[in-house]
């Protein structure tokens, strides 16, 4: 057997010329001063634009100095990391700017008082009242249709993983997949044709719940899912061969093992509804005193709170205030939730400890 | 307590394809039958007929009759989780459950199918771990999570968690194939033990092993790939691997083909 010997390109030495360590910063820096230079120079108006000249040259001016001094290899890939950044830092300033003037701005009428005080007495023009209603609006909605949907997205779910076979499971999964696209507003809508105009129910927070809980559904089965997957089937197999039935395989074995994912999704799920205005705004009408009961009579929630006193005040400056601080409080509550989240997960997650 | 296995003309399938062909043998009971023979030859699958696990994974299903003591396992009214608390078996990996701790891991297979004092659970616990010959290692630990122990042990664990239900027949998928030698031998010297109490079936690529722990061989083959397996034969271990009746067997154990 003859060899063909093909000519190997392979690198007089193994140590080459590297920009030092600092580069990136220094190459950043540079470019967000050359951009503003730019941008003054040429008198252009907008720092979206300034902003823009400088992340181009940071990308530009990575590549040729890599090029000169590493070789393509190294430019391409420091490219590569310059654009992840690049990406990062575009994807965190909305978000950065969003919480600052939620907190700057909110934080004004945000006290005790604020969130103990309903809007009973006071007009929307008028400084004073609070969100203790329109809390308690959103903490009964949200509960319900998270008592709605987590059985039934978590017996979907199970259904879907363990014993799904065939064109039934097919057309579940095709029509999860369906659900998950449902605009809130339709889910609003249908629950407002079906539950109000054709049964005759009034409006009230569990008609919001109904509504919540068909766009929650689709997420939990789709997260659950996820999880019951990444159980591995060994598990189950090693509980069969025990000789235990699979219903209490999947109850003490699959579950307990996912349930940590499993709680993630339910409460990312939980934090997609508690946002939702469209639904609530059709179905739960609002209410400016305080309704503890969710079956009868509107309701306030969050969402809605926010929309009325931003929409219905006359724009009024206290109205805006309470908007904001009405904003931080629900901004805060998704936050809270996603911790809890986080915290379960970790508490849960199978340990490997010795 | 241990049972006689008899197999009659078992043939297995994943969905249309024919994984194992036409098998009958007889396993005898309190005594160690081993399989050999090359990779995807069915041994595997054959193994998992036994205790009606075959049948779990999608599209598997099974054409002949196993006979335990007289008891068709494939017969109409046989419930399956009353098949496999007879029938115990051990994997090629060990698994551990995860959020389980040494102990629950142990008593799982008691306290999943129904309720037992903790005393008895005490009782059983303690003795399947020593029956795994793992007790000495972890008595101190028992409220330690399972998967913390070492792959040796978590084997062991997993042989504790299978014989803790008292089955009357054990099935191993290569129980040592994932282990290092020690551990090989600590598991191997378990095996001569288990055989005075269980009907032991071992699957191996380790023909010393065979050699070493079994009374009995199985040596399966396959014309070719995509072909099912088939039984070629089956004797007293000291024969196959001395004079065995098929020249396939010879060749195989000789190191000449597979």
């Amino acid at each position: 057997m003859s060899h063909a010997t093909v000519p190997v390109k392979r690198p007089d030495s193994l140590s080459a010329a590297r920009l030092p360590r600092w580069s990136p910063w220094a190459i950043a820096i540079g470019s967000v001063a050359a951009g503003c230079a730019i941008g003054l120079g040429a008198g252009l108006d907008s720092r979206i634009q300034w902003g823009l000249i400088a992340a181009l040259l940071f990308v530009g001016v990575t590549y040729a100095l890599g090029a000169k001094v590493e070789g393509r290899r190294q430019a391409k890939d420091r490219v590569a990391t310059s654009l992840v950044w690049v990406a990062f830092i575009l994807a965190v300033i909305p978000l950065a700017s969003l919480v600052y003037e939620t907190v700057a701005r909110g934080i004004k009428v945000l006290d005790v008082y604020f969130l103990t005080h309903s809007m009973g007495f006071v007009t929307s023009y008028e400084p004073g009242g609070g969100i203790y209603h329109a809390i308690l609006g959103t903490l009964e909605q949200v509960g319900l249709a998270t008592l709605i949907s987590v059985p039934i997205g978590l017996l979907t779910a199970i259904y879907l993983v363990e014993y799904g076979r065939g064109k039934l499971a097919k057309a579940v999964t095709f029509f999860v997949d369906v659900m998950t696209g449902i605009p809130s507003i339709v889910a609003g809508l249908f629950i407002l044709s079906f539950w109000i105009l054709i049964l005759g129910f009034g409006y009230s927070g569990f008609a919001g719940s109904m509504a919540l809980s068909i766009l929650m559904i689709p997420v939990v089965v789709r997260s659950t899912e996820e999880m019951l997957k990444l159980v591995p089937n060994e598990l189950r197999e090693a509980s069969l061969a025990l000789g235990v039935p699979k219903w209490r395989t999947i109850l003490k074995v699959v579950l307990p093992t996912s349930i940590g994912g499993i709680t993630t999704g339910v409460m990312l799920a939980v934090a997609r509804i508690a946002g939702e205005t469209a639904p609530v705004l059709l179905l739960v009408f609002g209410n400016p005193l305080i309704n503890g009961n969710p079956f009868s009579g509107p309701q306030a929630s969050l969402p809605l709170y926010i929309y009325d006193q931003y929409a219905k005040s006359g724009g009024s400056q206290a109205a805006y205030d309470r908007a904001w601080a009405a904003a931080l409080v629900l901004i805060a509550f998704i936050m809270i939730l996603n911790l809890v989240a986080r915290g379960i997960a970790r508490w849960k997650a199978p340990k490997s400890g010795r | 307590m241990a049972k006689r296995i008899d197999v009659s003309g078992l043939t297995a399938y994943y969905s249309s394809h024919k994984a194992i062909e036409d098998i009958s043998m007889t396993v005898e009971p309190r005594s160690v039958t081993a399989f050999i023979g090359p990779s995807g030859c069915g041994k595997s699958t054959f193994l998992r007929t036994l205790n009606r696990m075959h049948e779990v994974t999608p599209g598997g299903r099974v054409e002949g009759k196993v006979l335990l003591d007289d008891e068709d396992l494939y017969g109409s009214h046989v419930d399956p989780v009353a098949v496999r608390r007879t029938v115990g078996m051990v994997f090629q990996r060990p698994n551990p459950f995860p959020t389980m701790s040494i102990f629950d891991n142990v008593a799982a297979g008691l306290r999943l199918n129904g309720s037992y004092k903790k005393s008895e659970l005490n009782d059983v616990v303690e003795k399947s771990l020593k029956g795994a010959n793992l007790w000495n290692e972890v008595k101190d630990r028992l409220n330690k999570p399972g998967s913390g122990l070492s792959g040796g042990q978590q084997q062991r664990l997993c042989i504790a968690r299978a014989i803790a239900v008292e089955p009357q027949v054990l099935l191993m998928d290569e129980p040592c194939s994932a282990l290092d030698p020690i551990s090989t031998l600590a598991i191997e010297d378990l095996i001569g033990e288990l055989k005075e109490r269980f009907t032991i079936v071992i699957v191996t690529h380790n023909m010393q092993q065979a050699a070493r722990v079994s009374d009995r061989t199985a040596f399966f083959n396959l014309a070719a790939v995509g072909q099912p397996g088939k039984l070629i034969e089956i004797d007293e271990t000291e024969r196959i691997f001395s004079n065995p009746s098929v020249q396939a067997t010879e060749d195989y154990i000789s190191g000449r083909f597979g």
